[in-house]
């Protein structure tokens, strides 16, 4: 049994170096800092600047999370303390089946209904024109996807909530919303921040759905309405074609030891902090 | 929901039914605080309480006793309305609290709950601090002067004899107090919800007898102001600090009397048996 999870543990290790000798030889040729920040994406004049990937893949992830938040925190409550029985067992599976689509699906979806949308409707309100496929779109998609996720991990973080502590706020004659408000969410705060974490990472890394809705055009993107490019879709876009040139697929490489290292980060920064949350409001 | 019973529709215009029948309690006591009028309860359809009609004497203590399963928590809990969070309970019935039914529909939920303070079975702090636990009550009641929420908790922990235990560290955690002072600090969070009546249910079973000699003392103290309705497991607390006992069997009420008549002259004889421990 430790012989398995030690392999596990080594299988992230692995993975993580080999991509790192993979990438090691662009990152020789150039400066770090520069492949980094630079906004110059021309492989085939030996500009390997990702800055437009990285804010992309962040973008994206970033409104993804601030659109599915409310949505997933509401609808979690609803089922925790309001809904009956029936609807929640109605809804329990439903939800487990959302988050068993494949990609995919998420993504023809997107295309068939958020980019017209958004290139008809939403965007000629703020903008002069706009294809539909956006950053936006990549976010609402990616929002849809991690919802499920959210709502399962949330449920049952609310359902851990011991009984007698929730009697106890009624009985001292607390509404029900009271009750949600001040003592189930607070207790439930690093719940929902992992659950955010988790949500995050698969965010970070979703490469299907967000590559056919985003537009891919390699450009910092200034506005919502805005094409982006994220990591995976870059990945999965050029890998395969350009392997003639070694300095491309290194550069690929990299873009792939990058967003392992972002996920890996992430993990690492958001437990830290839970840790600290837990240690201050031990409650 | 409410079902009102057979019975109690036919006599439906008598508002003030004649207490002696419907209470074993009547004749020894002056004032009435609660009164129940044929309360049955169900449970997805078993049949919890049997008809229980019930008078509880005004600041005194009464002490519910019974083997386990006989209906005792479940009695507790309809006077504070809590089976309303369960939909399978079914309640039917009358239970007075000031003269009004509290079953009634005109009568908000929230309102009975504040005149009756829960103490629980184990303790159970809010995720907050032992300030912010004690002022839960007040502040959800509409309290805001900071000055006004101060006093008041420290009013209460002191009461509770708690404050200069905690003086300290009123803003730290709650969970890191020992259960003993746990089971105080959920007291003086009951109390200053300013309550009528304090219900406990087993309170100090998780305690040990340090601690259940605190909260017993409590309990002694607070009857000058307050109703106290507990549910026990143990005799000899009941028999300590009662002023009442109220014997209970299968849902039904069997005997019910002042403490020591109860212990030295018992009138039925499955409370002799009971009493003799012949089953528990």
């Amino acid at each position: 049994m430790l012989g398995i999870a030690i392999f596990t543990i080594l299988l992230l290790i692995i993975i993580g170096l080999s991509l790192f000798f993979k990438a090691l030889p662009i990152m020789r040729e150039k400066n770090l800092w520069v492949l980094l920040t630079s906004a110059q994406w021309k492989p085939f004049k030996g500009d390997f600047g990702f800055l437009p990937f990285i804010l992309s893949t962040f973008y994206v992830s970033l409104i993804a999370i601030i659109i599915a938040l409310p949505f997933s925190i509401l609808t979690s409550i609803y089922l925790n303390s309001y809904a009956s029985k029936s609807v929640k067992k109605f809804f329990e599976p439903v939800i487990d089946l959302l988050s068993g689509i494949p990609p995919i699906i998420y993504g023809v979806w997107g295309t068939l209904t958020i980019v017209p949308l958004i290139a008809n409707k939403i965007a000629p309100k703020f903008v002069e024109f706009s294809t539909g496929y956006t950053v936006l779109a990549g976010g609402v998609v990616l929002a849809v996807m991690i919802i499920p996720l959210l709502i399962s991990i949330m449920v049952e973080v609310f359902r851990s909530i011991p009984k007698e502590m929730i009697d106890a706020s009624l009985s001292m004659g607390a509404t029900k919303w009271q009750t949600v408000k001040k003592v189930i969410l607070r207790k439930s705060i690093s719940g929902i921040i992992a659950a955010t974490v988790l949500a995050l990472s698969r965010a970070f890394g979703e490469t299907m759905a967000v590559l056919m809705v985003c537009g891919n055009i390699t450009q910092i993107p200034h506005s919502l309405f805005d094409a982006c490019y994220p990591l995976p879709a870059l990945i999965a876009n050029n890998y395969g074609e350009m392997l003639s040139m070694p300095s491309y697929e290194s550069a690929l490489m990299f873009s792939a030891f990058l967003l392992f290292i972002i996920v890996v980060l992430f993990n690492g920064i958001s437990r830290f902090t839970l840790i600290q949350i837990e240690k201050r409001y031990q409650f | 929901m409410i079902i009102t019973s057979h019975r109690l529709q036919e006599n439906e215009n008598i508002t003030f039914p004649d207490t002696k029948e419907i209470s074993p309690l009547k004749k020894l006591i002056n004032s009435q605080s609660i009164r129940i009028e044929n309360l049955d309860v169900y449970i997805e359809n078993q049949h919890i309480l049997k008809d229980v009609n019930l008078i509880i004497p005004e600041k005194k203590i009464t002490c519910i006793i019974g083997p386990s399963g006989c209906g005792k928590s479940t009695f507790l809990k309809t006077l504070n309305r809590m089976h309303d969070e369960t939909p399978e309970v079914k309640i039917s019935g009358k239970i007075f609290v000031d003269d009004e039914n509290i079953y009634d529909n005109r009568v908000n939920i929230i309102d009975t709950r504040k005149k009756m303070g829960l103490l629980a079975q184990r303790p159970c702090p809010l995720p907050m601090s032992i300030f912010d636990n004690v002022a839960y009550g007040p502040r959800i009641h509409g309290m805001k002067k900071k000055k006004t929420i101060n006093q008041t908790v420290i009013q209460y922990l002191q009461y509770v004899g708690l404050w200069d235990e905690v003086r300290d560290r009123v803003r730290t955690s709650a969970t890191r107090l020992s259960i003993g002072q746990q089971q105080r600090l959920c007291l003086a969070r009951g109390l200053a919800i300013e309550p009528e009546y304090i219900l406990g249910d087993e309170a100090t079973s998780a305690l040990d007898p340090l601690s259940t000699k605190k909260i017993e003392e409590l309990f002694v103290k607070l009857k000058e102001k307050y109703t106290i309705i507990l549910v026990t497991h143990t005799l000899r607390q009941a028999k300590r600090i009662a002023d009442y006992i109220i014997f209970m069997y299968l849902g039904k009420i069997i005997e019910a009397g002042p403490t020591e008549e109860f212990f030295s002259n018992p009138k039925k004889q499955l409370t002799r048996e009971y009493l003799s421990g012949s089953f528990s």
